[in-house]
């Protein structure tokens, strides 16, 4: 059987996605760099904080890695998991890797600690588009169980590219924050379906915020990441322009549909409702050169 | 959350594949386990952080049969626990130390 | 002289009050409660059709909005408390006595609303129990039943969750009783005809389709390894030890972990066609893949299963469907088949005593039976042989100087610490602190000591057949508590003497790698991977997608 990405630990999927044996921890567990946050309030700590970090390589090419433990209180960013990120993108600006690997799986913040971290995130947002402004790809894989949401789906979206599992998921708000804050008539976030057809991996590639949709696969990612170090992004004032521009028109395009079936029929798309069953490959082939 | 500390004697030196291994999460109803070579005069300390109060009596019941099946020395085992069962605890360390003289993650 | 049909002028009289209200046999809606308030009477027996997945919902809150100045001191008879509507006849005075078998989500208000008196419980049965009952001494007067769909002379289809309907019409029809169904659509033929139009007094189109809950979908995401592993146990320990063929399982994760294993690891072992052919089961999702690999035969069921639908209607060998191509379940008929014709039961509980003993009563909850007891029993009836039955009635009596006879196999299975660190074991049943409180005659026990056969934990397989003494049976089941504190307490010497004798038997004596005890080896991980081993014809409800 094919190992899940969705169902691997964090360290599993930074295991299987590097090359075998080749991934070298930074401030590994048992250096214990804990949050001095949780402790106070009286929640258990993780001896990683959440976050593993390091360098290895991918088809022979040196990278830097960062992997979120969704298991750990959603993933959460702290004050140490934000640090540790930060630390490993600058990192980057010295030993200039051929690429970052992001491997997120976040809720966003953590709200134990959500001063520090929210600093953290916005750290981690200037770190991100420095490396690209360095010429380093960022490459992000979202296929977690929590999926990657609040400061890290902003994260995530300044990269260069989102390789995304159709269990993966991508947004600002999470579903439960939607449904609370508009009602459960505007989102419910118990109808599952409704939830992954709408920030599900699937819906993010056709909109054109993941780049690569893939098989809930440790191999298929893996691919895809070997596939994404010979992206070279256009960071030019015009390319910035051109992508305001797409994003204005989304509005206009889709603005009156009240569900993602709407958009993917309105993307040309037939027989829409049927896109949630497809697997990656096939889904990839019907829509490819339809997407927003 | 509650602290408890533990330590065997007796056990064999051993000769691990790696200087540390972990295994499991902290998350509801699992654990993590740091299993690291230390010189200790031959004990074995184990150190567990619980977010479940008042179990200490099942935690010395569990390691010490945890002990009997792997007699350690030098050894320092750190745990972060969320309420995991006897079960999983068992199940974990008996991976943490697999990894640990094994060397497989 | 004396008048030998007083029942059948009753009906009639019923019917007339009734007879402005219908067009053939068909009433509105609307006037739903006009035709309750007009046939029934006080003090009548009621079987309001309240079945373990579908609902009589429509009928439910028509009943429990009627105006006990009219109606009052109903006595209801049904299987399943699942609505609120349920209690709140209670609540509201229109009924008064009840006869039950199961209150799951009611549980709660249940116990409350007899403590307050508000409700007067005969007893709480098996569904078996009730539906004799039906057909001895709780006859009811007035049936309120639910359909798929009607025709204009009054036949109704029932589609694949049949479920209780053909044993209540039929206890009521032939009693010279009155049977109103709700029906989702009436429609000028039927795919089929589940029960005969002259069974039938009316038919109400119900404003919106009868509610039914997935109640058997397990999603495979939420196994445990430490499932994994107990289903490794029960696969290689009982199943392959006593060939076990015909059988039903609980609907826990632990079952539907072993079901999840049939087409990997006992594939592994060689067991295709020597284990599990014969079923009584609802048609659960997670047995999908064990039904592609080849290992199941046939599938009787109780009810059917919401999304299952195509996947049946496309394997008409293995389940019973009708000439339409739909299920037809019956929970009577399969409850029969499961008490006499298969040779085991496993099932899942929340409390286990010293004595063997298994109860899910909890305080301040009647959560009452349902179908386990009838599954989880041994059929002292049963005559026929089987290699399984003959070999644990030989187990239970050798050198005993008995006479032979066979038995059911019925398993407990249990990790010995539920969530929350509540233990599996416990020295005395919260069944009794129930009666007590509750004023029940007998402690609520699901499954009796005598009747279990094995007692299978994390820790190992208890097997109480080959127990001979009661502290042999206690130290056996404090031999696989665990870490509980009936686990703790067990007598070491004697524990490893019940391992030597083969009477514990942990994994390893099983010849079970722990280490192989991971969620790779279930033939699903998830209700996506199910959809896929069903070639899409699966079509789970939402609530268990996530695409």
């Amino acid at each position: 059987m094919t190992q899940s990405y969705y169902e691997a630990s964090a360290r599993e999927r930074l295991a299987a996605v590097l090359d075998p044996s080749s991934f070298q921890e930074i401030l590994p567990p048992s250096a214990r760099v804990t949050s001095p946050h949780l402790r106070q309030l009286d929640t258990p700590a993780a001896f990683d904080d959440g976050i593993i970090v390091g360098e290895g390589r991918l088809d022979g090419q040196p990278v830097l890695a960062a992997a979120q433990e969704g298991g750990f209180m959603g993933g959460a960013v702290g004050e140490v998991h934000g640090a540790k990120l930060v630390g490993l993108l600058e990192r980057a600006l010295d030993t200039r890797p051929t690429a970052v690997l992001l491997l997120v799986e976040s809720g966003g913040v953590r709200l134990h600690e959500a001063n520090a971290g929210l600093i953290a995130v916005s750290e981690v947002m200037r770190a991100v588009l420095a490396v690209r402004g360095a010429g380093i790809p960022v490459i992000v894989l979202d296929g977690g169980q929590f999926g990657c949401f609040g400061g890290m789906g902003i994260v995530a979206r300044l990269c260069d590219t989102v390789i995304i599992s159709e269990e993966g998921r991508l947004g600002l708000s999470g579903p439960e924050v939607i449904e609370t804050t508009c009602g459960v008539e505007e989102f419910d976030s118990r109808d599952r379906a409704l939830v992954w057809r709408t920030v599900g991996g699937k819906h993010r590639t056709l909109l054109g915020e993941a780049g690569e949709l893939v098989a809930d696969a440790t191999a298929a990612f893996r691919a895809a990441a070997i596939r994404a170090l010979a992206l070279t992004p256009d960071l030019s004032l015009e390319a910035l322009e051109r992508e305001h521009a797409a994003l204005g028109q989304r509005i206009e395009r889709f603005g009156d549909c009240h569900d993602a079936v709407d958009i993917w029929r309105a993307l040309g798309i037939e027989a829409p409702e049927r896109l949630p069953l497809l697997e990656a490959a096939d889904f990839n082939t019907i829509t490819a050169g339809k997407r927003a | 959350m509650e602290t408890l500390k533990f330590e065997y004697r007796g056990g064999r030196p051993c000769n691990p594949a790696q200087a540390s291994a972990l295994a499991g999460v902290v998350g509801s109803g699992n654990l993590e386990i740091l299993v690291e070579q230390e010189p200790l005069n031959g004990a074995c300390a184990v150190e567990v952080v619980t977010a479940a109060v008042g179990f200490g009596a099942i935690w010395q019941a569990v390691l010490d049969d945890f002990f009997a099946r792997h007699p350690l020395a030098d050894v320092r085992i750190s745990i972060n626990d969320v309420g995991a069962t006897p079960a999983v605890v068992s199940l974990r360390l008996d991976q943490a130390v697999n990894a640990f003289l094994g060397g497989t993650a | 002289m004396r008048d030998w049909n007083t029942q059948a002028r009753n009906r009639e009289a019923r019917l007339a009050r009734a007879a402005h209200l219908t067009q053939g046999k068909t009433v509105e809606a609307k006037d739903a409660a006009a035709l309750l308030s007009a046939v029934l009477e006080p003090g009548d027996r009621v079987c309001l059709e309240g079945n373990n997945q579908k609902q009589a919902d429509f009928l439910a809150k028509v009943l429990a909005g009627l105006d006990p100045a009219r109606v009052h001191d109903l006595h209801m008879v049904q299987s399943v408390l699942a609505l609120p509507e349920h209690l709140d006849v209670f609540d509201r005075g229109v009924a008064s006595r009840l006869d039950f078998s199961f209150s799951g989500p009611q549980g709660a208000r249940l116990a409350k609303l007899v403590a307050e008196g508000r409700i007067n419980i005969g007893a709480i049965h098996t569904y078996l129990e009730l539906f004799g009952r039906y057909f001895v001494d709780l006859t009811p007067r007035v049936s309120l039943v639910c359909a798929q769909a009607a025709d204009r002379a009054g036949n109704l289809y029932t589609g694949p969750n049949t479920e209780d309907t053909p044993t209540i019409v039929e206890a009521t029809a032939f009693k010279r009783g009155i049977v109103i169904a709700q029906v989702n659509q009436i429609v000028d033929s039927l795919p089929r005809v589940d029960i005969p139009a002259d069974w039938v007094d009316f038919v109400i189109q119900s404003p919106k389709p009868h509610y039914i809950e997935p109640l058997f979908t397990r999603d495979p995401a939420q196994i445990s390894e430490i499932q994994v592993l107990m289903a490794m146990m029960a696969i290689k320990g009982i199943y392959a030890e006593y060939e076990v063929n015909r059988l039903n399982h609980g609907i826990g994760f632990d079952t539907a972990a072993i079901e999840l294993l049939l087409p990997t690891y006992a594939e592994s072992l060689g067991l295709k066609g020597r284990i599990c052919r014969h079923w009584a089961l609802n048609p659960h999702p997670a047995l999908i893949p064990a039904i592609e690999a080849g290992f199941v035969e046939s599938v009787h069921s109780f009810g059917s299963e919401l999304g299952m639908e195509k996947y049946i209607e496309a394997r008409p060998d293995v389940f019973f469907t009708g000439p339409d191509g739909s299920m037809r379940s019956n929970r009577a008929m399969s409850q029969a088949a499961g008490h006499y014709a298969c040779d085991m039961f496993i099932g899942s509980t929340l409390q286990i005593d010293l004595g063997g003993n298994s109860s899910t009563a909890t305080l301040g909850r009647i959560a009452g039976f349902g179908g386990a007891p009838n599954m989880g029993s041994d059929a002292r009836g049963r005559r026929h042989a089987s290699p399984a039955w003959l070999k644990a009635g030989r187990e239970a009596r050798e050198g005993r100087g008995l006479m032979p006879r066979g038995q059911k196999l019925v398993v407990q299975m249990v990790e010995t610490f539920r969530e929350h660190m509540q233990p599996a074991f416990v020295e005395r049943l919260d069944a009794w602190e129930l009666a007590e409180s509750a004023g029940m005659d007998l402690p609520p026990v699901m499954i009796y000591g005598e009747d279990v056969s094995h007692i299978l934990t994390e820790e190992g397989i208890a097997n109480l057949l080959l127990c001979r003494t009661d502290e042999e049976r206690e130290q056996a089941i404090r031999g696989v508590a665990g870490y509980t504190p009936v686990g703790l307490a067990r007598d070491k010497r004697m524990v490893e003497n019940l391992r030597d004798r083969g009477i514990i038997r942990r994994p390893e004596d099983l010849g079970i790698d722990k280490s192989l005890a991971t969620r790779d080896l279930l033939a699903a991980r998830s209700v996506k991977d199910l959809v896929r081993a069903s070639g899409g014809l699966y079509d789970p409800p939402k609530r268990f997608r996530n695409w």
